[in-house]
């Protein structure tokens, strides 16, 4: 973490996007974490993303619960709306925000404590119901505001910064969301940007239900040796199924491969994922290969990472509701009240 | 043997097996008395089950347009064995006893001092239908007629309202009908017609509707343009829900089928309180229906929507606790866990409906509170207004009325203003401005959290940052006692140093009690408080008066301890008045409790004389 403050002057030739905007206007304010926290990382990461994307910053809505994670929300995408709401109850506040406003892109930040432990019901459901969201867990296995003790995510066996052993089974959150309905499941690690970047990029621009299980090392409770969950030891392990390029419509495709080793998802607005294979034979299209795969990769000590699965045509929450085309929260009066005629009529009915 | 001789003023119980069907046919047989214009009041009682445990149905008709339950019985439908003792010596000496007679009883069964009218109902079911589905529900049917013979209901009303019951179903209007005519046909040839209980066409009903606060409140969030509801299913409140989704099906379907709601049954109340703050924070009017466990399991998010300002309306249908409690019985227990809801310091606005038309009104209105004072409004029903039907005004609509969305910046209101501050006290009522999300591309953004903040809604755990912004959240509570609705007052004939207070569903037998304490010679001024923070006049009515009468339906006069506390009134003064059974509070229980107390006090009754006031 730094005090000091960045310049808001830059310079005047800072790469723009199709907006007109530099990368700094997808920043927030300066980050209060600890220093080489992968938090921010990935929150350089979201950035760098929305940046690449075009997005426009104020039509993001940022949602989080309590937590580090969840603190990281302000760090970036400045002139979004965000919320900072109740420990593992964000995904049910972004539904809620969704339901309101189906326009908005909406992105649910979340740690491990927050998703895993106290918030695990809330993760579940909202999965199931196929909000579509980018709902990034950063996942260090450990409680950082509180001050190391293990959370839900923490692999059995593995040891905390006082020498705790770990006993309980960890919950894989990329295979819980596979097994639940999400539509989009990715794994990957603060310390691969390369592969973050356009893994939330793939999120951001996928209509369903996107989870981001990110690795991010907790520098100051669980960067040990010991820990599961620490650069070195992630690094070690990290098994990268795929690679993806995310294509929008305006950008040319130039990148050639030779075939066989590509997986082309074209998504509803046109974009499309390219995948590239680094593991022979995984189809990421294959909910059940998916999930079959992840298990042998954990039995043999391996972090999957990359797209594990995406479907092709997901459903959402609205789709489910058969809700208007127009954002609920822009209806008036004349679309909502009955008025009094109608009123009439009832109690003519209740007499 | 005397028999009780009663013309429009009478209490008939349906016991019945919960699950027999029984609930149509009673509810048909109250309707009829009330098209003939003479006012009845029905209540179901009955057990946490679906099918099996016993369940009554009593229909006060009351000439007098009483509402309240009168408590007693003069006419009991014994339609249950398993509850045949508990009520057979519910009936008052000289009432009567209907019973189906078709197995021979014993005479140790029955009472010397009641009316006993047998029919042999299985008898002639079974003599006439096979289908065991069609013996039970036309055994209904025929008491009805039997019953209509018995008090002289107009049978031809009875037609009418089963013909507006089947309508578009025609084909099943004969065998009604003739299980109608078959019950009529042999009470009036085997039994004493009429007893001495009778019903006599009248014109006391009037244009009022007969419904059920549910569904009231729910066309009443139709009304207020609530577009999300999330709710998790908790008796006594899931039929408000359900209404919900019945009212949006038939007024907020686009021609092309499309919804302009949208609905979801939560995993928990964690999870619907959580969603009508991420909706009402994203500009949808939101809702959830719930009971008091609800509400304890939504406290630490009603903090968040507190101190966040986040406009939320929940509608409590409060029901016996604490915990399970008796689900399906009715109390006013959770002022307190609603005032105070949330850890920290917190106040809630919260409203008293007394009946089905306040129900829907409220139910309206407290999504204009909500956003104008972006603040959790708490619509307070219970189960006693919430799922039984009562008579009351119409529902009333004024088509000029816009929804009041409150102080919301939109994007050319950002563009001209100098600044936003999200917390800023701009027009000093303590309400400040708000944004939705996604208006402006670089104005009006900012940070929701429960985490303290200044007026810009920035960060920070200065001291002095964190009061000034709660001693504003007091300044816009403030500001609620001017738009809550305020409480009504009833004046006694003669000048008086009493007063009482009561709420919600106490209403109908508090008016019924004044009338007896009036006649008794006892004045009480009444007050019906309709909304916390208490207006003014709640104070002023206090201190007008010596002694004050709290009636609430609660074990801790929690209305008493809300008013101590928030109006530093002197405890001596308030007399709580509490009835907590589970049943609904009569007007016998409150005038016997209020006389004795003023007997205690040696008041000496004063008797208005006619002509002399």
């Amino acid at each position: 973490m730094t005090y000091l403050a960045k310049p808001k002057l830059h310079h005047p030739k800072l790469p723009t996007n199709a907006l007109g905007y530099t990368r700094r206007d997808y920043e927030g304010a300066i980050s209060t974490l600890c220093a080489g926290c992968g938090h921010d990382s990935i929150s350089a990461a979201i950035i760098q993303a929305c940046f690449e994307l075009d997005l426009p910053p104020h039509r993001i809505a940022k949602l989080s619960g309590i937590g580090c994670s969840s603190k990281t929300p302000t760090y970036f995408l400045g002139n979004s709306h965000g919320f900072n709401s109740v420990h593992g109850r964000m995904p049910s506040v972004l539904t809620g925000a969704n339901l309101a406003n189906r326009d908005l892109i909406y992105l649910g930040v979340s740690g491990d404590g927050d998703s895993a432990s106290i918030g695990l019901g809330q993760f579940a459901h909202v999965m199931r119901r196929g909000v579509n969201m980018t709902y990034i867990v950063e996942n260090n296995g450990v409680y950082g505001l509180t001050k190391g003790q293990f959370s839900a995510t923490s692999d059995k066996g593995s040891k905390s910064k006082r020498g705790v052993v770990n006993a309980d089974e960890a919950i894989d959150l990329a295979a819980l969301a596979m097994q639940l309905g999400a539509t989009y499941v990715a794994r990957s690690f603060s310390g691969d940007k390369a592969q973050l970047v356009p893994l939330i990029k793939g999120a951001l621009l996928h209509p369903g239900a996107a989870l981001l299980d990110v690795i991010s090392p907790c520098v100051a409770f669980n960067n040990h040796t010991g820990s599961t969950k620490s650069y070195d030891y992630v690094r070690e392990h990290n098994e990268a199924v795929n690679y993806l390029d995310v294509i929008t419509l305006h950008k040319e495709i130039t990148t050639e491969y030779s075939p066989g080793e590509l997986q082309e998802v074209r998504q509803h607005d046109g974009s499309i994922l390219r995948l590239r294979k680094l593991h022979e034979g995984y189809d990421a299209s294959d909910r059940i290969a998916a999930m079959n795969f992840l298990q042998e990769s954990k039995a043999e000590g391996e972090i999957a990472t990359g797209l594990l699965f995406v479907e092709e045509d997901p459903a959402d929450l609205h789709a489910a509701s058969n809700t208007v085309a127009t954002p609920l929260n822009a209806l008036e009066t004349a679309d909502l009240v009955p008025g009094a005629g109608a009123l009439a009529k009832i109690n003519a009915g209740l007499r | 043997m005397k028999r009780i001789e009663a013309l429009n003023d009478f209490v008939i119980k349906f016991a019945n097996v919960n699950g027999s069907g029984s609930a149509s046919a009673n509810t048909l047989f109250a309707k009829s008395i009330l098209r003939m214009g003479v006012p009845v009041s029905p209540r179901n009682i009955f057990p946490s089950n679906i099918q099996g445990l016993p369940t009554w149905y009593e229909v006060r008709v009351t000439a007098d347009g009483y509402l309240g339950r009168r408590g007693g019985c003069d006419f009991m439908v014994a339609m249950n064995p398993q509850t045949w003792d508990k009520d057979v010596a519910e009936i008052e000496p000289g009432g009567y006893l209907f019973y189906d007679s078709s197995r021979p009883m014993p005479a140790s069964k029955f009472r010397e001092d009641i009316n006993v009218i047998g029919m042999p109902l299985t008898e002639i079911v079974n003599s006439h239908y096979t289908d065991a589905r069609q013996r039970q529900l036309f055994k209904n049917i025929i008491y009805v007629g039997a019953l209509s013979a018995l008090l002289e209901v107009d049978p031809e009303v009875i037609k009418q309202l089963i013909a507006e019951q089947y309508k578009g179903k025609e084909q099943l209007l004969p065998p009604n009908y003739e299980a109608l005519q078959m019950g009529r046909d042999y009470a009036l040839k085997h039994l004493d017609c009429p007893v001495g209980l009778r019903v006599q066409a009248a014109d006391a009903v009037g244009e009022r509707i007969f419904a059920e606060g549910n569904n009231a409140a729910a066309l009443g969030a139709i009304y207020g343009g609530a577009t999300v509801c999330a709710w998790y299913p908790i008796t006594p409140s899931s039929s408000l829900a359900e209404a919900f989704i019945k009212h949006c099906k038939k007024f907020r379907t686009d021609p092309d089928g499309k919804a302009k709601y949208a609905i979801v049954q939560a995993e928990d109340e964690l999870a619907s309180i959580g969603m009508v703050i991420g909706a009402a924070w994203n500009g949808a009017r939101a809702f959830t229906a719930t009971s008091g466990p609800g509400i304890s399991l939504m406290q630490e998010f009603l903090g968040l929507a507190y101190f966040a300002e986040i406009p939320a309306v929940l509608f409590d249908v409060q029901r016996a606790g604490p915990s399970t409690g008796m689900p399906t019985r009715t109390q006013q227990s959770d002022v307190l866990s609603c005032a105070y809801a949330s850890h920290g310091d917190t106040k809630h606005v919260l409203l008293f409906p007394d009946d089905p038309h306040e129900c829907f009104q409220f139910g309206a209105d407290a999504f204009d509170l909500a956003d104008r004072l972006q603040t959790p409004v708490f619509v307070m029903l219970d189960l006693d207004i919430g799922m039984n039907e009562r008579l009351c005004k119409p529902f009333q609509w004024d088509d000029n009325r816009e929804l009041d969305r409150g102080k919301v910046m939109t994007a050319e209101m950002l563009d001209q203003a100098k600044e936003f501050g999200r917390y800023l006290d701009v027009d000093g009522d303590g309400i400040p401005y708000r944004t939705y999300p996604g208006t402006h591309p670089t104005k009006g953004s900012y940070f929701t959290r429960g985490t303290s903040r200044d007026r810009y809604a920035k960060y920070t755990e200065d001291g002095a940052a964190y009061t000034d912004n709660m001693q504003r959240l007091l300044r816009k509570f403030e500001t609620a006692k001017d738009l809550v609705p305020k409480p009504l007052t009833r004046a006694a004939q003669h000048g008086t140093r009493f007063g009482v207070l009561y709420y919600g569903s106490t209403s109908p037998a508090m008016d019924e009690a004044l009338d007896q304490l009036t006649e008794s010679g006892l004045h009480v001024d009444a007050m019906r408080v309709r909304a916390f923070p208490f207006c003014d006049e709640v104070a002023d009515f206090i201190s007008a008066h010596d002694d004050v009468f709290v009636v609430e339906q609660n074990r801790d006069a929690q209305l008493r301890t809300l008013i101590i506390n928030e109006l530093a009134a002197d405890p001596a003064k308030l007399t709580p008045v509490l009835h907590y059974d589970g049943t609904p509070i009569t007007a016998r229980f409150i005038a016997g409790e209020i006389a004795q107390n003023l007997k205690a006090l040696n008041v000496t009754p004063i008797r208005v004389v006619a002509g002399k006031n």
